[in-house]
């Protein structure tokens, strides 16, 4: 697989904003003087007069995007996710989230994966934070194909949305063809031994370790699920019914992510044994994305040891 | 303004801090003092200053009003039910369990409100993305808002008031309720804000400070708002915490207390003396 295309999906939020602004008058972009780093700064190019950037203070910006929904706009509020829903997490809870306002925010440089910068940087929180928001709907895109799709979905629904975007370019799974609805989940490969449900840049890493647990004897379905609030819970309950075994897999902090949405759901309908692949309860530190990924577990590599150990 | 003009405004102020009064006793609970010393504003900017419908109160091109100081939104429910947005005899009902007037304002339940606030600092922003969005749709409405002087404690203030500068946001005006009290006592005691037109201006800001009290000077600075072109104005307002109920005025304990029955009826009693003295004359 060394010859798959690497694309970060930050890149493919300021494509899909410049894209999606060619059709629709009313989107704005509102940035926290990270245009370059979040890439709406190719909407920017595209559409100088509909980029708003907020200078360093993300709470203001959170309510003004607030705001600005109020008039029929529909702003796309980006910052990095430490952030957007880290600091301003007040702003998002009060002035977008309890009255419902029609505020997309996009946040990139979710994760370890952020890399060189560091903890300080590095947010494992942010699903966590805003899945604890009554009617917010939260959401990690898998590839370049899926969150081109998923920010033209977030256009299209009405109320506030989370994306968490990263920064390191990861392989695309999806084929052009490839369809998205926000809420359900994707089985990327059947299986019946352990069901694999991954988000984000896991769920690479999820197909890779599927082939090499096939290699073992060991049939895992793997599932991409990009939507982790509203959780498809269908899907969840028929992929832990057949498998009898889940691993979860997120670059998040094990606490109040996908995992814990998947356990909180299979511990009330259906108990299941579940493994949790994430950042365990503590914070990054310094160095290049791949090291990171690998030293705090979230790979191919620990997919596999993990499978193996749930189905002894 | 004509004398009969600014006596009607007068009369209408009093009614409001009426609905005050009614409105959290009958909660039991609510922010009278800052509710009283906003309600000139309240009912100038409602029966005088605002382009608005009760009948439509979501219209597109109404001007808005966003109340940044959301713990005062018995002021701001009884401008807007005493303007004919919903019935005067709902204020009673405020933060009771089953009804629409929820403690801080909620603009998904009551008729009239624009934004959802309660939060400090965060009314300002969203009041500043308003117009923003306002400006950049070329609609002429305007947008106001209204915070307290404790509020502008908070940073996000100050960014907003950076935007506001910044975008040239001459459709926007920025009130402070400076009645100089809050929870824990004055505000220049508990963390100074003050000189407060001069931060103002060094944000970009036009700025008037008037009487708030004084309809005359409030209409004198709300015409410098509307006729200030590239740059947004702000009103900073003298006023009196508890204004015209004697035993609320100046005083901190009444920013967060509801009258009893005895304080009930001597709040009431005392409004209706100014109002049969207005009306009289």
């Amino acid at each position: 697989m060394a010859d798959v295309k690497k694309i970060a999906t930050r890149d493919s939020y300021g494509n899909a904003l410049a894209a999606l602004g060619a059709e629709h008058e009313n989107l704005v972009v509102l940035d926290a003087d990270l245009a370059g780093a979040t890439k709406t700064g190719v909407f920017k190019k595209a559409f100088p007069e509909r980029h708003f950037d907020c200078g360093i203070a993300e709470a203001n910006m959170i309510c003004v995007a607030a705001g600005m929904a109020t008039t029929g706009l529909v702003p796309f509020a980006s910052s990095f996710a430490m952030f957007a829903a880290g600091r301003a997490f007040e702003q998002v809870r009060n002035s977008i989230g309890y009255p419902h306002l029609n505020v997309k925010i996009g946040a990139t440089h979710g994760g370890i994966s952020v890399g060189e910068d560091g903890a300080s940087h590095q947010c494992c929180e942010d699903f966590a934070l805003m899945r604890s928001i009554p009617g917010m709907v939260v959401m990690s895109p898998a590839d370049d194909v899926e969150a081109k799709a998923m920010v033209k979905a977030a256009y299209e629904y009405v109320g506030p949305v989370y994306m968490r975007f990263g920064r390191a370019a990861v392989p695309v799974v999806h084929g052009e063809d490839f369809t998205f609805q926000i809420g359900k989940g994707e089985i990327l490969r059947d299986g019946s031994d352990v069901a694999i449900i991954a988000n984000g840049l896991m769920v690479y890493e999820a197909i890779v370790a599927a082939e090499e647990l096939a290699a073992k004897g060991i049939n895992a379905m793997v599932i991409n699920m990009a939507t982790i609030k509203p959780l498809d819970e269908e899907l969840v309950l028929a992929a832990a019914k057949k498998c009898g075994k889940v691993i979860t897999c997120e670059e998040h902090s094990v606490i109040g992510g996908l995992g814990e949405a998947v356990c909180s759901l299979l511990s009330e309908k259906l108990p299941t044994k579940v493994a949790r692949i994430g950042v365990n309860d503590e914070f990054g530190h310094s160095g290049p994305a791949g090291a990171l990924l690998k030293a705090f577990g979230l790979s191919a590599e620990h997919i596999v040891e993990t499978a193996v150990e749930l189905c002894k | 303004m004509t004398p009969s003009e600014k006596k009607q405004l007068q009369i209408t102020a009093c009614k409001v801090r009426m609905g005050i009064i009614d409105a959290t006793h009958g909660a039991k609970a609510g922010h009278p003092g800052g509710s009283l010393s906003a309600a000139d504003m309240f009912t100038y900017l409602y029966f005088k200053e605002l382009n608005i419908d009760p009948k439509n109160p979501k219209w597109e091109n109404r001007d808005r009003f966003v109340l940044s100081k959301g713990h005062t939104a018995p002021g701001l429910y009884s401008a807007l039910a005493n303007r004919g947005f919903f019935p005067v005899e709902d204020l009673v009902t405020l933060r009771h369990i089953d009804s629409y007037l929820q403690g801080h304002p909620n603009m998904n339940t009551v008729p009239g409100v624009d934004m959802s606030t309660g939060s400090l600092g965060q009314g300002i922003s969203c009041a500043a993305g308003m117009a923003l969005g306002l400006k950049h749709q070329n609609n002429p409405a305007r947008v106001y808002t209204l915070l307290g002087d404790g509020e502008i404690q908070e940073g996000q203030v100050w960014e907003a008031c950076m935007l506001a500068a910044h975008y040239k946001l001459d459709n926007f005006c920025v009130i402070v309720d400076n009645n100089g009290l809050q929870i824990d006592g004055n505000v220049a005691d508990v963390m100074s804000p003050y000189p407060i037109v001069d931060k103002l201006e060094a944000f970009g800001f036009k700025v008037c400070a008037i009487d708030g009290h004084d309809f005359d000077q409030i209409e004198a600075a709300m015409n410098t708002a509307r006729e200030t072109k590239g740059q947004p104005t702000a009103i900073v307002m003298k006023t009196v915490k508890g204004k015209d109920v004697s035993f609320m005025e100046n005083n901190a304990g009444w920013h967060g207390k509801a009258p009893n029955d005895a304080e009930h009826e001597q709040a009431i009693g005392e409004l209706k003396a100014i109002l049969a003295e207005l009306e009289g004359k």
